[in-house]
C-alpha cells in the first residue's frame, strides 16, 4: 500500500542535467589530474614521486577545511536568521557537514601517508594536524547530533546551532594549537613541503587539482542534497502507511464486536 | 536581563545548596580524577608535578561535564523545563544565571582541586593572582559553553553520552590555555619564551581563555532563546 506516490527526482529535469553534468566535469577533470599527476609530471627531486601526492592533498584539504566548512557554517546560519529560513538551508548544511567530513578525514588520511615517509611518523602534534582532528570530530558530533531521531524542525534547529557554536570554535581552536604548537617545538615542519619553485606542468596540475576536487564537491553536495530530501519523503510515506496500518486494525474489530468501534476511537484521541 | 540572570543562578544554587549532589559527587570524582592520574603515573613525584597543571585542567573539564548534567537534570522532572520556558524569563537572562550557578560550583571545585594538586602532586605556586585569573576567565568559558551544549541535549535520550561528545572538542582551547597559563604559574613550563607576565591579561593564554569566554557567553545570549525552542 502506497498513498503518496513518490516521485524519485526532487528536481526539474534542468537541474538534473546540470547536476549530471557536474558529475561528468568532475570525472574527467579528477581523471585529468590522476593522469597528469601520476604520468607526465615529473619526480622532484627531493621527494621524488612522494611529491605526486600534492596533486591530492592540498586540494582536498581546501574542500574540505573551507568549502565543507564554509557552506555548513553559512547554511547554518541563514537557517537560524527568520528571514531565510527554509528546509533548503538546514539540508543543505547537512549535506555540507556529512560530504565535508569525508573529506576532513581524506585530508588526514592522505597526509599521514604523506608524513611516514617524509617525516618518519604517521602523526606529528603538529599545529595543523591536530586542529583539523579536532575540527573532524566537531563534524563527528554534528552527525552525532542529526541522528538523534526529533521532529525536523528541533533537529534542524538543533544541528544548526551545533554547527554555529563549532564554526565559532575553529578560529579559537586555529590560534590556540598554533600557540601551543610554536610554545612547544622550535620549528614547523610543514615548511619544508612546498619547494617554492614549482615546475610548470606541476603548478598546471595542482591547479587542475583544485578545479577537480572542487568540482568533485559540489556534485558530491548535489547527490547528497537530493538524498536528504527523498529519505525526508520516505520517512513521511512510512508514516503514512504505518498510520493507515494502525486505522486498518482500529476498524477491522467493528464488524464483529460492539465494543471496537468505540475502543479503537478511544485508542486514537 | 539580569535580574532574571540572578533568579535563575540563585535557583540552581539554592537547589544545590539543598541537595549538595555536585558537593558530594562531582567534588570527590575530580579529586578521583586527581588520585587515578597518580596511580598512571607511578609513586614518582617529578612527573606529576610536571604534568599537574595538565591533569588539573583535565579533572575540572571531565567534572565540569558532570557539573552542566546535573545542572539540566535539575529541570528534567516535573516538567521543569516547560516552565521555565512558559516562565516569561529572558531567554539570555536563563542562560546567564545558569552560566552563573555552574560557574560558582566550578569555582569551589577548583578550589578544592588545587589544594588537591598542591598537596597530592608536591607542586608549588609561585604567582597566585595568576592562577585566579586564568582560573576566573577559564571557568567562564567552560560555564558557558557547557551551558549552550546542556540546553542543546537537554530532553534528549541520548543526551549522557552526547554531551562529552559534543563539549570536550570544544572545550579543547580551555584545556590547553589554561593548562599553559598554570605552568607559568607554577613554575613547570620550562623555556616558554616571551609569553609576556605571567597573570596580567598581558598574558596571551589569560586573553585566549578570556576571549573564549566572551564568544561563548555572547553566543549564548543570542542563541539561547532559539534554543530553548528546539527541546
Amino acid at each position: 500500500m502506497n498513498p503518496t506516490d513518490t516521485e524519485v527526482t526532487p528536481w526539474s529535469p534542468t537541474a538534473t542535467w546540470v547536476v549530471r553534468g557536474l558529475g561528468m566535469a568532475a570525472a574527467v577533470a579528477v581523471a585529468a589530474t590522476v593522469w597528469l599527476g601520476l604520468w607526465v609530471t615529473p619526480p622532484d627531486q627531493a621527494q621524488h614521486n612522494l611529491v605526486r601526492l600534492v596533486y591530492v592533498h592540498p586540494p582536498i584539504a581546501w574542500v574540505a577545511l573551507y568549502l565543507a566548512f564554509g557552506v555548513a557554517a553559512a547554511s547554518s546560519v541563514l537557517w537560524l536568521w527568520p528571514r531565510t529560513r527554509s528546509r533548503f538551508w538546514d539540508r543543505l548544511a547537512v549535506s555540507a557537514v556529512e560530504v565535508g567530513t569525508v573529506f576532513t578525514a581524506l585530508t588526514l588520511i592522505t597526509g599521514s601517508i604523506w608524513g611516514r615517509p617524509t617525516w618518519g611518523v604517521w602523526w606529528a602534534w603538529d599545529a595543523r594536524l591536530t586542529s583539523t582532528a579536532l575540527l573532524l570530530v566537531l563534524l563527528l558530533g554534528y552527525l552525532a547530533v542529526r541522528r538523534v531521531p526529533a521532529d525536523p524542525d528541533s533537529r534542524a534547529r538543533r544541528s544548526a546551532v551545533v554547527a554555529l557554536v563549532a564554526a565559532v570554535d575553529v578560529p579559537i581552536v586555529h590560534f590556540s594549537v598554533d600557540w601551543w604548537h610554536t610554545l612547544h617545538q622550535g620549528a614547523t615542519v610543514l615548511n619544508a613541503n612546498l619547494s617554492p619553485t614549482i615546475h610548470g606542468s606541476m603548478a598546471w596540475t595542482l591547479l587542475l587539482g583544485f578545479v577537480a576536487f572542487t568540482l568533485l564537491f559540489a556534485w558530491m553536495l548535489a547527490i547528497r542534497y537530493r538524498i536528504e530530501v527523498l529519505s525526508e519523503r520516505l520517512l513521511d510515506s512510512e508514516l503514512d502507511v504505518a498510520l493507515h496500518e494502525r486505522w486498518a486494525e482500529g476498524t477491522g474489530p467493528v464488524a464483529g464486536e460492539p465494543g471496537g468501534a468505540l475502543a479503537s476511537t478511544g485508542r486514537r484521541a | 536581563m539580569w535580574r532574571d540572570t540572578v533568579l535563575v543562578a540563585g535557583k540552581d544554587l539554592r537547589i544545590e545548596l539543598r541537595s549538595r549532589v555536585v558537593m558530594h559527587q562531582v567534588v570527590p570524582v575530580g579529586v578521583l580524577v586527581l588520585v587515578l592520574f597518580a596511580f598512571a603515573l607511578g609513586p614518582d613525584r617529578a612527573p606529576m608535578a610536571k604534568a599537574a597543571p595538565g591533569l588539573f585542567w583535565v579533572a575540572v573539564l571531565f567534572a565540569s561535564v558532570l557539573a552542566v548534567q546535573r545542572s539540566f537534570a535539575v529541570e528534567a522532572s516535573d516538567g521543569a523545563r516547560d516552565g521555565l520556558r512558559l516562565s516569561g524569563l529572558d531567554p539570555a537572562g536563563v542562560f546567564l544565571g545558569k552560566s552563573a550557578a555552574v560557574a560558582v560550583q566550578l569555582v569551589v571545585l577548583e578550589v578544592v582541586l588545587t589544594a588537591g594538586v598542591v598537596v597530592l602532586y608536591g607542586s608549588h605556586i609561585r604567582s597566585y593572582g595568576s592562577i585566579i585569573v586564568a582560573g576566573l576567565a577559564g571557568t567562564a568559558g567552560l560555564a558557558a559553553a557547557g551551558t549552550l551544549y546542556g540546553a542543546l541535549a537537554a530532553g534528549l535520550r541520548v543526551r549522557e553520552t552526547l554531551l562529552p561528545f559534543l563539549f570536550l572538542p570544544v572545550a579543547a582551547p580551555v584545556l590547553l590555555a589554561g593548562t599553559r597559563a598554570w605552568q607559568v604559574a607554577l613554575g613547570t613550563a620550562g623555556n616558554v619564551g616571551n609569553v609576556g607576565s605571567a597573570g596580567s591579561a598581558g598574558d596571551p593564554w589569560v586573553r585566549l581563555l578570556l576571549v573564549f569566554a566572551a564568544v561563548y557567553l555572547a553566543l549564548g545570549v543570542v542563541i539561547f532563546g532559539p534554543l530553548q525552542e528546539a527541546s
